[in-house]
């Protein structure tokens, strides 16, 4: 019977995996839509969230009856631990694609999308975040995994920058606040994949080194990477 | 060494080997098992967890041809040095074996039966430490009525139970359990498992078990064996949850044995 763990750990690990991928390619064509003003792209994001939602509930449910009927223990019952996280983590990564989406089609509406550099640079961050932490769970990778944590941070200085902007535009044109204030929700929003991203990469961490690195700006989460490094 | 969960020591196991004849069963085990506390012996059949159970209150010497090395001590007295008695070693480490082997008298005289020969002649004093007894294996309540009757025609889990009040009826200390509910079903398995747990409060537990569900859920410590060695020994949280030994992982996870 345990050997049936090894088959149903392998084929959740694969439904994770392809979560993952619909994820990032969600993350990659919102901000691209509103780099762009592409309502195609925003378009697609919005209509392909359905598919994270059905592969989140089949995971859900998939990691439920492992456990209930399979008792696993050890590296299998942090793995399937970790995966009801990361899972969920995922499914909310898909929905802050959708709102950056839906702040595209807004910003489409207005007509200008006030991009500006921080704002691309914090997707090209998160983006590469989310990357690495998706490529860390494949690879069972810690190192990369570590560094996706050295990121977010950074992200972190850039949405506050992007709200003192937000604020800035607005004092100088009260007309501007609705495309500002979708600036800032796109900020936000990547802001949260960020955070969300390290989630992944500490439950990454928590399967293969069985090390809680959660809210890793405390001292003993500190001692922890230390000696994951 | 390694000790896990932080009572005093009960039994303190150095550089044990066991052989049977020629054969090495056991190799050089070291270990030590915390007073009121469960251990659970786990690994694949033949490791050695049951030869090993039964060093502890040399059990062994009456099968011929063994031969032991190292020093096993309870309360830090060596017990295979010459002057212990083994007849009371183990009235100190008692042990319950797989099949339950109540003696074919009544349920009373069962429990009887120890304190009797150790002296008890007062009968008040007798009905005192058989209620006691049964009432600590949790059986009381279902045999209080028919302690005249046969121990025989008692329902598997009875049995043990009531072999479990009779190693008490000898106040051990150590409560030896080979096995103890793998012939029996799963109510009874359970009320067993609920027994250990309450026992643990008087008594040093060690138990060899191929449940690992059971070993996670009844002890507090789990020392795994594999040919006659001792991989791995720690809390029974840090065995089921993360292993320091990949042997012990692949063997809890069910990849091999």
């Amino acid at each position: 019977m345990q050997l049936h763990v090894v088959k149903e750990i392998e084929y959740i690990r694969e439904m994770i995996i392809s979560m993952a991928t619909i994820a990032e390619e969600a993350v990659r064509d919102s901000v691209s839509a509103f780099l762009s003003l592409d309502s195609e792209n925003a378009k697609k994001v919005i209509g392909r969230d359905c598919e994270i939602n059905s592969l989140e509930m089949n995971i859900d449910k998939e990691i439920f009856e492992c456990l209930a009927l399979k008792a696993p223990v050890a590296g299998d019952l942090r793995f399937l631990f970790s995966m009801q996280k990361i899972n969920k983590d995922l499914e909310r990564i898909g929905d802050h694609a959708v709102n950056i989406a839906q702040s595209a089609l807004n910003c489409i509406g207005f007509g200008n999308s006030m991009a500006t550099s921080e704002v691309e640079l914090m997707s090209t961050l998160t983006r590469g975040m989310l990357s690495d932490t998706v490529n860390s769970f494949i690879k069972s990778d810690t190192q990369l995994a570590l560094m996706v944590l050295k990121h977010d941070d950074k992200v972190d200085e850039l949405n506050r920058i992007m709200s003192r902007q937000v604020i800035e535009i607005i004092r100088k044109d009260i007309n501007t606040i609705e495309s500002a204030l979708e600036l800032l929700r796109v900020s936000k929003n990547l802001e949260r994949i960020a955070d969300l991203s390290t989630n992944i990469a500490e439950d990454v961490i928590f399967h293969a080194n069985a090390k809680d690195i959660k809210h890793h700006s405390g001292e003993n989460s500190k001692a922890e990477k230390s000696s994951i490094e | 060494m390694i000790s896990a969960v932080k009572n005093e020591t009960k039994i303190k196991c150095d550089n044990v080997n066991f052989y049977y004849g020629k054969s090495q069963a056991l190799h050089d085990v070291s270990i030590i098992i915390p007073e009121k506390s469960v251990t659970a012996l786990i690994g694949p059949s033949g490791c050695g967890k049951s030869t090993f159970l039964r060093t502890l209150n040399r059990m062994n010497d009456t099968i011929p041809g063994t031969r032991i090395e190292g020093s096993i001590k309870l309360d830090n007295v060596d017990i295979y040095s010459r002057n212990v008695d083994v007849v009371t070693l183990r009235k100190r480490v008692g042990m319950i074996f797989q099949k339950s082997n109540p003696f074919p008298k009544t349920i009373y005289d069962n429990v009887a039966y120890g304190p009797r020969l150790q002296g008890t002649g007062s009968k008040a004093e007798c009905d005192s430490i058989v209620e006691s007894c049964l009432r600590q294996a949790a059986l009381w309540e279902e045999v209080s009525d028919k302690l005249d009757k046969s121990a025989l025609a008692l329902s598997g889990g009875q049995q043990q139970r009531l072999c479990i009040a009779r190693a008490l009826a000898v106040k051990p200390e150590v409560l030896l359990m080979d096995e103890p509910a793998s012939a029996l079903d799963p109510i009874s398995t359970s009320k067993i498992e609920e027994l250990i747990y309450e026992l643990k409060q008087n008594y040093t537990i060690v138990i060899v078990t191929h449940n690992m569900q059971q070993a996670a859920r009844i002890s507090d410590n789990t020392a795994f064996f594999y040919m006659g060695k001792l991989i791995e020994y720690g809390t029974t949280n840090t065995v089921f949850t993360s292993p320091a030994k990949k042997q012990t992982e692949d063997y809890v996870t069910g990849r091999f044995g």
